[in-house]
């Protein structure tokens, strides 16, 4: 019998990492980006890999740029509902109210309890859809594609609500300074009640699939973990902020549009990994629900608008018919209506965090500046000291929990 | 802990000449200071034990091109989280003396929001780590939100400001 060389085997005994050294004697540059399915948008990060290790990254933003603040300086102020629309795409209707809010403060204008309590439907409901979008797509993204196609319908159902209350679906313009363009109308109750009914169902059937499964909770735990200090040190806010356990909400803080008046948690994780992400922004659904429940029985009689006859767009019959309609009509329509001098910062927890809006009116038609605090825009930074150390599907799980939405990123 | 107590404390750490234009704008406290003061303010501020202004919100330039000794300004947006307080710090500065120390040493989030004010008043911050265009493209060679830059193309003859009242 021929004798067997025994040949020791020299990888045995190391380490992933060190396995991929033997084969790999340099870095890799890796880009993630600028268009790859799994940014979910576009903006691109260069990556030095050493195997399968993230060793640097680096991110380059302002692929879709679209010059919003210098816009802002050459358009009436009722113009600029449209470009808010176009930042967060998810949630555009909290980035219509915010900007209306602010500028109502600008002009004094104080808005009916009923107004109020429609905006703050329309925001919840607005939360929901931008909540239920991110935690479907991280589902998605670590390989479970049926709970995303299971609540899609419910953010369909949503859109058809926002279609009720003013025509469009993404790009809303919900809304006008002063309070709403239209009063609920009994279809849109209808269809927010259906929610309220059903969609408890239909959310925790997509958080039995993901929630506690052994696989989702491998892929997130641990994975893009931020400790508190440098989330604040970063400019963290929203549910990311609130995932390392700090439990900072404009609605709770600094409440606007009549928010004191309802019952509501901040919901809290402890150790800011994407795991936490996750369930503070699956918790953060059913607060909004019970808002939303709240808002609707105890909605006020009265006035879907303020009575701001120089701001707020007169009935159309009325346009045709008297006098005074028809002249602010016109000057509304054309700009020419100024806006006092002053300085208003106003901000609104929106989908992804603090959203801001700081005015300087020099007393013209158009602001003089405008400044958004864009919440995406300033977290994104961090995502470097997130994701080194880790893996790339480390990492495409991190970018997916932070909710990066280029619109928002760009402006 | 009210904008008085801020606004006071304040004036006496570090003077009159360096902390003024004291104004509340619809409740939120304003001050103005200099270039010089901005990086012993903002760690006094920090590190102060009661206001604890440990967050910062925003970093926002503008352009007052008919006032040249104020030209450009660097807007800084702080809140206390503990206290709820917010507070409104500016400085204005020069064309020719165009310079900002970054805050970057203090707080990590100043490092895009700089940027992104060089990138569009062209307000440089000494000491920034990469003081480089961020939205728009490097080889652009103008900053466009300054005031001189028109949004419209100026070579159009057809669009005349005063008939869309501008």
């Amino acid at each position: 019998m021929a004798e067997i060389a025994l040949v020791s085997n020299p990888h045995v005994g190391l380490t992933k990492a060190q396995e991929n050294k033997k084969y790999v004697n340099d870095l890799t540059t890796l880009n993630l980006g600028p268009t790859h399915p799994a940014t979910h948008g576009i903006f691109q990060n260069i990556l030095t890999m050493d195997g399968e290790t993230i060793i640097d990254a680096e991110q380059t933003v302002g692929y879709i740029h679209r010059a919003f603040e210098k816009i802002a300086e050459r358009r009436p102020f009722y113009q600029l509902t449209t470009l808010t629309d176009r930042m967060n795409y998810c949630s555009s209707p909290i980035n219509n109210m915010g900007w209306h809010l602010t500028v109502e403060k600008l002009l004094g204008i104080e808005v009916p309890k009923r107004a109020q309590y429609i905006r703050v439907i329309m925001m919840e409901l607005a939360r929901i859809a931008d909540h239920l979008i991110c935690n479907s797509i991280l589902a998605v993204d670590t390989g479970a594609l049926t709970g995303f196609l299971y609540v899609m319908q419910w953010r369909e159902h949503i859109y058809e609500i926002y279609e009720e209350m003013c025509g469009a679906r993404l790009t809303t313009n919900m809304g006008r300074f002063g309070g709403m363009e239209r009063d609920l109308s009994k279809e849109a109750i209808r269809k927010i009640n259906i929610l309220l009914d059903d969609f408890p169902k239909g959310l925790l059937e997509f958080e039995s699939l993901v929630k506690r499964n052994r696989i989702f909770m491998d892929r997130t735990q641990n994975v893009g973990v931020i400790s508190a200090e440098r989330a604040l040190n970063y400019g963290f806010t929203g549910p990311n902020l609130r995932a390392t356990g700090v439990d900072y909400d404009v609605r709770a803080m600094n409440p606007y549009s009549s928010y004191e008046d309802f019952e509501f948690e901040v919901p809290v994780g402890t150790k800011g990994d994407t795991y936490d992400r996750f369930l503070v922004r699956g918790e953060e659904m059913w607060q909004s629900l019970s808002i939303i429940k709240q808002a609707l029985q105890n909605l006020p009689e009265g006035a879907f608008h303020a009575d701001a006859p120089h701001y707020y767009l007169p009935d159309k019959d009325q346009v045709y018919g008297n006098m005074e309609a028809l002249i602010y009509h016109f000057k509304i329509v054309m700009g020419e209506i100024d806006a006092p001098v002053g300085e208003v910062y106003q901000s609104v927890e929106g989908g992804n965090g603090e959203l801001g809006f700081y005015l300087v009116s020099d007393g013209g038609r158009a602001p003089y500046r405008l400044k958004y605090r864009r919440p995406s825009f300033i977290y994104y930074q961090a995502f470097p000291e997130m994701i080194v150390g880790t893996t790339l599907s480390d990492a495409i799980v991190t970018l997916s929990s932070l909710n990066v939405i280029a619109g928002e990123l760009d402006a | 802990m009210s904008n008085e107590q801020v606004a006071q404390d304040l004036v006496a750490q570090f003077g009159e000449e360096r902390i003024y234009g004291i104004v509340e704008n619809y409740g939120l406290l304003n001050v103005t200071t200099t270039s010089e003061t901005i990086i012993p303010l903002m760690h006094y501020l920090y590190q102060h034990p009661t206001f604890k202004f440990h967050f910062l919100t925003d970093i926002a330039g503008i352009h007052f091109p008919q006032v040249p000794s104020h030209e450009f300004g660097v807007i800084y947006h702080l809140h206390s989280l503990e206290n709820n307080v917010r507070l409104i710090i500016k400085l204005y500065v020069t064309r020719e003396n165009i310079a900002v120390p970054t805050l970057t040493g203090l707080y990590a989030s100043a490092n895009w929001m700089e940027r992104e004010a060089f990138d569009f008043y062209g307000i440089t911050f000494t000491g920034h780590p990469k003081m480089e265009r961020i939205l728009n493209m490097d080889d652009m060679d103008y900053f466009p939100m300054r005031k001189e830059y028109p949004l419209e193309d100026a070579t159009r003859e057809d669009k005349i400001d005063a008939l869309f009242g501008r």
